[in-house]
């Protein structure tokens, strides 16, 4: 005798009966969630049983049961057909029963449990370094496919909806005109009161307008719209490509023979490649005029001043690099975003993976990018 | 475990609308506890969204849904959530997370709502698995299986903690004759074994006779049900074409 079977506590017993007969008798609720005995307690009891010609199953007491009954059958399974000793299961309930053949008739396929091997510091660093070399790859190629889909537009063979493309524009520009409002006119107040605290000092609060005004125009309005339209555009593009991977839409154009390239991706990259000079030039004077704000409100200067010494403070070179930089950080944030959304697997997760890099992506080339337009810049004197 | 004709589920006089467009209307059946109830009907008849409503996730504009003589919808959500406890469901896809493995996918009920062991809820998931034909494929991510064995994966995870209803929304939809067949054999195996109730949403006519031994048509022109009953009556005794046709597939009323 193993355990007490007098309560409604799950509990087994082992006895002896002719011919080597050993009956398991189980009593009390089997059910998750209660105390079950151990597996390890049925191995031992049987291993220590003596000679045992079969194991035949008495559940009268049985109270209750469910999965956590049929677990501890399946382990008493395995371990007599590892000891060799037979199996009668007739004394089961007989649902017990179904559910055990059922388990047993599913068919089991071969080869296809992942071993759980260790890999080594250097097998990661290898396998880094290679996924490395195909995504550079990939990429290239995308590039590729991207200056062929845009060398067939301008000879007039690329077939995509001109409305897809006045819907993107629309979605990438004039719909953005509220975030890239907001957020350079404070980024234009930020840069214009940090300014005012030096510039005050020496009386040379004017310069307020030419620090705002150059610096909106030639950089920060194309990097501060850039990064918007990288958390808003080029997350949206690639979450759309990445769905329309899911619901095989872009199988469904390749068997068309439309190319999803100029289908859906060249709309995409020349909307926002249009539509970013024009926002950044927007952008400007939405900074401007947060700096105007601080000037008039804080520095004491008035309109006609502050816009006099703006125009006096901003060249034509500082436009068009703001302009350049805005147009090349449109090509790389919709390049990113659509990119990464071709690239997508077919699930959620593989979408949400694309999203988060595409931005990621999208950030960091924007901010090489500019880093490398103001070394040229430099260099050539603009 | 036979039929006990004791009423599981009861709808009664049940409206559903998505905002103001009423899209059933007078719904009214029982579901007797060990029952393999069908609700079918054509494509758009509105099949899924009763199933939506009995599960929880769509409220209906009219009537209710009682549990054990329990209304559902007038129920506080503590008693909601304890009613919704005893439910598993198979969705259409299968509806696995895909950012979990199967063993994740199935482990996952059993983690939030048992106090278990690791080591149990190991064994528990892999009789599950095994259950529905995927032992071995415990470390495979969704999207690294077919869509029939992502439904199988999907039954294991509704079968996870014993349920004892069983809703599927199209199981035997997507998957081939002999997985079909094979789905059909598990949820008689089910509610033969756990005593559970299942409610499946299905337009498939061999397993509707193979299943079902009670069911509603529901019919989207008149936006209601028009015919309730064993299936296999509903096909000899019937006298709607609509009910004929469907039971036919449109071949009219068989020879008798």
């Amino acid at each position: 005798m193993i355990s007490d079977t007098t309560s409604d506590e799950a509990a087994f017993t082992l006895v002896h009966g002719p011919d080597a007969t050993l009956t398991v008798r189980l009593s009390g609720e089997w059910k998750l969630g209660r105390q079950l005995p151990r597996r390890e307690d049925f191995r031992r009891q049987i291993e220590s049983a003596g000679t045992v010609n079969r194991i035949v199953f008495d559940t009268q007491a049985v109270t209750g049961w469910d999965s956590g009954l049929i677990t501890i059958l399946m382990r008493i399974v395995e371990i007599c057909s590892e000891l060799r000793i037979p199996l009668q299961k007739d004394g089961l309930p007989e649902g017990v029963q179904t559910i055990l053949a059922l388990a047993a008739a599913m068919p089991v396929r071969k080869g296809v449990r992942r071993e759980k091997a260790k890999t080594s510091f250097l097998d990661r660093i290898g396998d880094s370094a290679i996924v490395l070399w195909r995504s550079s790859l990939e990429m290239l190629a995308f590039i590729g496919e991207a200056s062929v889909a845009f060398m067939r537009l301008a000879m007039g063979k690329a077939q995509f909806r001109p409305s897809d493309l006045l819907l993107t524009m629309q979605e990438c520009g004039a719909q953005a005109l509220p975030i890239v409002s907001l957020i350079n006119i404070l980024v234009g107040l930020i840069l214009a009161f940090i300014g005012a605290i030096q510039l005050r000092l020496f009386g040379a609060q004017i310069y307020v307008a030419s620090l705002v005004g150059i610096g909106m125009v030639r950089a920060l309005a194309a990097i501060v719209t850039g990064v918007i339209m990288a958390g808003r555009t080029g997350a949206a593009f690639a979450a759309q490509l990445g769905t329309m991977q899911v619901n095989e839409e872009i199988d469904a154009l390749k068997t068309l023979g439309v190319s999803p390239m100029e289908f859906l991706v060249l709309p995409r990259i020349l909307a926002l490649v249009i539509m970013m000079p024009l926002l950044s030039l927007y952008a400007d004077l939405m900074g401007m005029l947060g700096g105007l704000i601080v000037g008039v409100s804080m520095l004491d200067l008035n309109f006609m001043e502050y816009y006099h010494k703006t125009c006096e403070s901003v060249r034509l070179n500082d436009l068009c690099v703001g302009v350049f930089s805005a147009a090349a950080f449109g090509v790389l944030v919709a390049l990113a975003g659509c990119l990464r959304g071709m690239q997508s697997g077919r699930s959620a997760a593989a979408v949400g993976e694309a999203t988060t890099s595409a931005v990621v992506i999208s950030i960091v080339s924007i901010v090489v990018a500019m880093a490398v337009i103001t070394v040229l810049c430099n260099v050539l004197h603009i | 475990m036979a039929v006990t004709g004791e009423p599981h589920i009861v709808v009664e006089d049940l409206a559903l609308a998505y905002g103001s467009t009423v899209v059933l209307h007078d719904l009214t059946f029982t579901v007797n506890r060990g029952d393999i109830f069908i609700i079918m009907g054509a494509s758009g008849g509105g099949k899924t969204t009763v199933l939506r409503s009995m599960v929880g996730l769509l409220p209906p504009a009219k009537g209710q849904v009682l549990y054990d003589g329990l209304s559902f919808w007038s129920a506080t959500p503590e008693e909601q959530k304890s009613i919704m406890r005893r439910f598993g469901i198979l969705y259409q896809g299968g509806a696995l997370w895909s950012s979990l493995t199967l063993a994740e996918n199935v482990a996952l009920p059993l983690h939030l709502y048992t106090d278990l062991g690791e080591d149990l809820i190991e064994e528990v998931v892999s009789l599950k698995l095994s259950l529905v034909g995927l032992a071995g494929f415990e470390d495979y991510y969704p999207s690294e299986i077919s869509g029939g064995m992502k439904k199988r994966a999907g039954l294991a995870r509704a079968m996870a903690l014993d349920p004892d209803i069983l809703f599927f929304d199209e199981p035997s939809a997507g998957l081939d004759p002999i997985s079909a067949h094979l789905l059909d054999e598990v949820i008689i195996a089910l509610r033969n074994s756990l005593g559970a109730t299942v409610v499946v949403v299905t337009h498939e006519l061999a397993s509707i006779f193979a299943i079902g031994n009670n069911a509603v048509f529901l019919d989207a022109d008149t936006k209601t049900m028009i015919a309730a009953g064993d299936p296999r009556k509903l096909l000899t005794e019937s006298k709607d074409p609509k009910v004929i046709d469907f039971l036919t597939r449109g071949e009219g009323r068989k020879e008798k």
